[in-house]
């Protein structure tokens, strides 16, 4: 059954991406969301069956892979309780992603080609979650790496989007580079990549040491410290996050599903399966907590100034993400597989959702240029207030929320209950989540309510003014535009078609229930630990812990969401030229997050010149300038001068030239055999 | 096994097939030149069928004795010399096939070239004696001198020249030390020599010898400005066997001669070798990433993933050179693969300068499919064969020292950049330009070549035990022959006192550990 949840993707994406021409569009995108349906309802049994409790952890072998020395390591399939949770998440989020994309991407030429990476993308994550040794999980790590690097460059005509998919890829790379070594240094350690195997000798090796660059470590510390360097990339945490946010070129169910649910997670996913390891690291989990914060709050810092709308989602999910590697840096590795897990359906959600604002609104994605959509697209709308009200953490504690409210909250709480660098962590995650409330509502207000602002948006001009547009439009006619006077330039909004809402209606109750639903399992001690089934290691004091911190810390969360929402309120709907004030009061905090802390400059600054520069200087005084002048050229310079060969290596001679030196030299040798025989 | 030399005919059918090919017309020439690598390749599928992996180390033996004073026509082969018979006698009629239409002057001159190349690498890897050894590796220069001097592009002439210069250096120091060998030794027998011990003072000299020779051809850093131009100026089938083949008589000849004959001095002189390709890697990676000759990108990164074999093999174990050795298959199948592809579009726009190029993925799908493909499995993607390679050889090369590792290992990064630099600029963007766009998509005989070639890099990449197998055990006989002289990584684990760790961590690190005992 597993083999069929795992290959049947790669399938359809085979049949989609290589038979397109001869099976037709339809046909391709059938098979494609077809084949993630059925896998989907094969993936939800064995996540229940782990709910229930009547799963059993198990590995199908599937083919020999190589074997070098002890180096080993064959195609597997695992499938234990945390394997299930991101099966779910996988197959559901995907499944509907495919749908969604029938209609968002209706006008698209190339759609048989985007339905097979879409496809292509789910097998690899699925190959990485269900990985047995490292290097199946590098494969599914490179997989979907591939994947994001064709799906963000999916129009390949723009040059943002290649020049987006390169750097996702090369600074995944980086990450990456971290990954190997610590699978080398792991393997020199445990002599075996198998998973099991390595975790299980894991607590062993604390107190060893292991020589790297030349000087001597704690074995663990390094060795974490290098595989968390890989998830850093794929998790785009602070330093290596510069590629998310470019990301966003790809089309908008890309982001929803890779960017958001699934592939970013992956490096959350990475910690948690190789937790007992970081157990072992305390030095190593103290980095993936400092991290983890100050990432979550980076970004936070920034979603609050953009005006992109996906963008600000897209640092949101980073911000996210900081979250749910604070929570596994302090031993809570069930509450950062439970936020995983609610992030998924509402950020989804909420990726989704924008991308049907961003079809109603004729491709324009500056929120500048938003307002007053409420009445125009009213489910999208609704299924974006879900989104919002699980992502800001919206609850009563013992009562009912949210599902961010549940995973969220349960992330704090541990932090708090972990003290010494979890208190930071704990103060910083509240930091942020007060900013989380305020950008996304922001984002809500810009969007949804105030006084229409369309009419400056080229998006919109084009769509009013364009004839191409006014087959969608059969309202007022173009001569009346101006005269509206009510900033709509006479555009109408459309609600997206039913393909497109049943996914948010679909994902909307996840965003609702999936945290009420599941928090026992996930971080209730002794539920949490009768779940995981050691598939993670859950910390049962923590997690009891965390469940008895004083009442203020249960109630902290709630108290900063409403602070952020009344700010947003208060800058987006009541009084809406405080912002502009502040930011002329603030310009240069303001100029600083918005230019994203100047990443990017520095990044170019620091690397990619150098790069090049260094690659041109070598190129032309190293190879051209030194090497050659001196050797080849010198020599024939020598060879020119010394005798009149010039005129006979102009005159192409040159072959026999150098048939005679060939030929002497056999004879040369021949001479020499016999002569000291 | 049976008594049919297949060695011998393995040689003599190109052989004979090239004398026929001089006389013939262009298009009999064509005919006979691609029956007679199809009968190559056949003979070679018998060959490695007929293989007896863990048997013997040096099988289908053939031997004539004194044919001139000591050299005898000894042949043979273990699994290292087979699988790069393989790759050679696999990319030959490929080569044919690319060079079916676009070579029109002196066809059946050019066709006898390659046969003769052909006869030449299969030699190279069979030959048992010394002499018979350097005959066949120095003759490899005369076809491609002839194939970049004549059918090459403006500058061949120079390309040609360099490419002459370079090699014969090297060539004269390593038939000194060669000779030197044979009197020490008394014998040009290789797998006599493979267990002779020399004297250590000795064995510096004589690596230093044959490395002078072996590393021009590898090529390593610094002396590997004559690949770029070489490659520039051959045509398509010369650069695809330049890259594919005759790279790897190099790092054979690291593999056959050096290491197993002259352990303590590679053990001594290691360093070198680790420098040269550290420097090697990052420097021509960001060589690469500069240039707009879309043959020159491709033969500096060939120059970077050498590097990264010459430094697996010194890693004096299993995975460093057995991972050395599926980088060179790999790389010989891939490098192959996107000259060729480079010569797809050079047949049609008659340019190398990559910004001609542009928004190929509109009008050429099929093409952008099988080049973004071979991209891959040269960054090394998993599931491709180049990340076997790569992913092994790393792995024996973090154990040798972690900063050799670190460095190599940034080659992932630079090569991602420089070759998703290179794909954005011909195969992405809009397609703007006319004559770009009156460019069709690859015809059948493309497809033939692509094809076969697709499908043994996935292969090697899914299932690498096919190729891992016959080299097993003849790397396990250099890694214990290297054993003794093998000096300690900078990497291994020392045992701490794990008591007063675990003291440390206090009470919650106890609790967790009962808890992490329930995985597995």
């Amino acid at each position: 059954m597993i083999q069929a949840i795992v290959f049947l993707p790669l399938l359809a994406a085979l049949v989609a991406g290589l038979g397109q021409r001869a099976i037709g569009t339809t046909a391709a995108k059938l098979v494609t969301t077809g084949a993630l349906f059925a896998s989907c309802a094969l993936s939800w049994p064995i996540f229940l069956s782990f709910v229930a409790g009547t799963g059993e952890a198990g590995v199908t072998p599937v083919l020999h892979w190589v074997s070098s020395g002890a180096l080993q390591f064959n195609w597997e399939l695992r499938v234990d309780t945390l394997t299930a949770v991101m099966l779910v998440v996988i197959t559901t989020v995907s499944a509907l992603v495919h749908l969604y994309s029938w209609g968002y991407m209706s006008e698209d030429p190339d759609q048989p080609r985007f339905f097979a990476y879409l496809s292509l993308f789910t097998f690899a994550m699925l190959m990485l979650v269900t990985a047995n040794n490292l290097v199946q999980m590098f494969f599914g790590w490179e997989g979907v790496g591939l994947a994001s690097y064709l799906l963000i460059g999916f129009w390949y005509k723009k040059p943002s989007a290649n020049a987006a998919a390169i750097k996702a890829f090369v600074v995944n790379r980086v990450g990456d580079l971290g990954f190997m070594l610590g699978i080398f240094g792991t393997f020199l350690v445990f002599g075996t990549v198998s998973i099991p195997e390595i975790l299980a000798a894991a607590p062993g090796m604390a107190g060893s040491t292991i020589g790297f660059l030349g000087h001597r470590f704690d074995t663990m510390t390094v060795l974490c410290l290098l595989l968390f360097i890989g998830a850093m990339g794929k998790s785009a945490q602070l330093g290596l996050h510069t590629w998310l946010p470019d990301a966003m070129e790809g089309p908008t169910p890309v982001s929803a599903l890779i960017h958001a649910a699934t592939m970013v997670t992956a490096g959350v996913f990475m910690v948690c399966r190789l937790s007992p390891m970081f157990e072992a690291a305390p030095v190593a989990a103290g980095v993936v907590t400092f991290v983890g914060a100050a990432t979550c709050f980076f970004a936070a810092t920034v979603g609050t100034t953009q005006w992109d709308i996906k963008r600000v989602i897209a640092y949101s999910t980073c911000s996210q993400l900081g979250y749910m590697f604070f929570a596994a840096g302090v031993g809570a590795y069930g509450a950062a597989m439970f936020h995983l897990f609610t992030h998924a359906f509402f950020k989804a959600l909420l990726f989704l959702g924008a991308g049907s604002v961003i079809h109603a609104m004729h491709h324009e994605q500056d929120m500048r240029y938003y307002g007053g959509l409420r009445k125009h697209i009213p489910l999208t709308y609704w299924a974006m207030m879900m989104g919002t009200l699980a992502i800001t953490g919206v609850g009563i504690a013992g009562v009912a929320g949210f599902a961010g409210f549940y995973s969220k909250d349960g992330i704090l709480e541990a932090a708090f209950a972990a003290g010494g660098g979890g208190q930071i962590a704990f103060w910083v995650g509240i930091f942020a989540a007060l900013l989380t409330s305020f950008y996304s509502w922001r984002l809500v207000f810009l969007t949804f309510y105030g006084k229409p602002r369309w009419e400056q948006s080229e998006h919109i001009q084009h769509a009013v003014h364009d004839d191409h547009g006014h087959g969608h439009d059969d309202h007022a006619p173009a001569a009346h535009h101006d005269a509206h006077g009510d900033g709509t330039a006479g555009y109408h909004p459309h609600e997206s078609p039913i393909n497109m809402l049943i996914p948010l209606g679909v994902l909307s109750l996840g965003a609702v229930f999936a945290g009420m639903l599941f928090n026992h399992q996930f971080i209730y001690p002794e539920e949490g630990a009768a779940f995981w089934k050691g598939s993670l290691a859950f910390n049962e004091h923590l997690m009891h812990a965390a469940h008895e911190v004083p009442l203020w810390v249960k109630w902290m969360p709630f108290t900063v969401m409403a602070i952020g929402l009344f700010l947003a309120w208060n800058s987006y709907i009541r009084n809406t030229t405080l912002p502009a004030r502040f930011v002329a009061q603030f310009s240069l905090l303001h100029k600083f997050l918005f230019n994203k802390w100047y990443f990017d400059e520095l990044y170019n600054f620091l690397f990619v010149k150098p790069a090049f520069a260094i690659g041109r200087f070598f190129w032309k005084r190293g190879d051209e300038g030194t090497i050659d002048r001196f050797g080849p050229n010198g020599v024939a310079a020598l060879v020119q001068g010394g005798t009149r060969l010039a005129v006979r290596l102009q005159s192409g001679y040159v072959y026999g030239y150098a048939f005679v030196m060939l030929l002497g030299l056999v004879g040369l040798a021949s001479w020499a055999m016999v002569k000291f025989q | 096994m049976s008594d049919l030399p297949i060695l011998s005919l393995m040689l003599a059918v190109p052989a004979v097939a090239a004398i026929a090919c001089v006389f013939a017309g262009d298009r009999n020439a064509r005919l006979i030149a691609l029956a007679a690598t199809l009968i190559d390749f056949a003979l070679g599928v018998m060959l490695w069928a007929n293989f007896d992996i863990g048997g013997a180390q040096w099988q289908f033996q053939e031997m004539h004795r004194g044919i001139f004073g000591p050299f005898n026509y000894a042949l043979g082969i273990d699994g290292i010399a087979l699988v790069l018979i393989m790759l050679s006698v696999f990319l030959m009629p490929l080569c044919i096939l690319a060079s079916w239409q676009s070579v029109t002057k002196r066809v059946g001159l050019y066709m006898a070239m390659f046969l003769v190349m052909e006869v030449v690498m299969i030699g190279v890897f069979a030959a048992q004696d010394l002499l018979l050894f350097y005959i066949f590796f120095e003759a490899g220069l005369i076809p491609m001198y002839f194939i970049i001097g004549i059918w090459g592009g403006a500058n061949r002439i120079y390309a040609a020249f360099k490419f002459f210069l370079y090699t014969l250096l090297g060539s004269v120091l390593m038939l000194i030390a060669m000779i030197a060998m044979i009197r020490e030794a008394g014998t040009t027998d290789i797998p006599t020599l493979l267990v002779y011990n020399f004297p250590p003072e000795m064995q510096t000299w004589l690596w230093l010898a044959f490395f002078a020779s072996l590393a021009v051809k590898m090529p390593m850093w610094p002396v590997h400005t004559w690949l770029p131009d070489a490659h520039v100026q051959a045509p398509t089938a010369g650069s695809m066997i330049l890259a594919g083949v005759l790279l790897k008589m190099g790092s054979y000849g690291f593999i056959r001669f050096m290491m197993p004959m002259f352990p303590d001095a590679s053990a001594q002189l290691m360093w070198i070798v680790f420098a040269l390709s550290m420097i090697a890697v990052v420097y021509t990676s960001l060589v690469a990433l500069v240039q707009s000759d879309m043959k020159k990108l491709i033969a500096y990164s060939s120059v970077a993933h050498m590097a990264i074999v010459t430094a697996g093999l010194f890693a004096f174990n299993q995975q460093g050179i057995e991972g050395a050795m599926i980088i060179m298959l790999s790389h010989g199948v891939v490098s192959a693969a996107l000259f060729f592809c480079v010569g797809v579009i050079y047949d049609r726009l008659h340019t190398r300068e990559i910004d001609r190029y542009g928004g190929l993925a509109v009008n050429m799908p099929a093409y952008a499919l099988f080049f973004m493909l071979f991209t891959m499995a040269s960054i090394g993607l998993p599931g491709t064969s180049g990340f076997v390679g790569e992913f092994l050889s790393l792995a024996g090369i973090y154990e040798a020292s972690s900063w050799v590792a670190l460095v190599c290992t940034t080659g992932i990064i630079l090569g991602a950049a420089y070759m998703l630099y290179l794909y954005r600029r011909i195969v992405f963007g809009e397609l703007t330009k006319d004559d770009v766009k009156a460019m069709p998509d690859i015809n059948p005989r493309e497809w033939a070549i692509f094809v076969p070639l697709a499908a043994v890099a996935l292969w090697m990449g899914v299932y690498p035990e096919s190729f891992l197998a016959p080299i097993r055990g003849d790397v396990t006989t250099v890694v214990a022959r290297l054993a003794p002289a093998k000096p300690a990584g900078d990497a291994h684990v020392t045992a701490g006192k794990p008591k007063a760790a675990h003291d440390a961590h206090g009470e919650a690190a106890a609790g967790e550990a009962h808890h992490a005992g329930g995985v597995q």
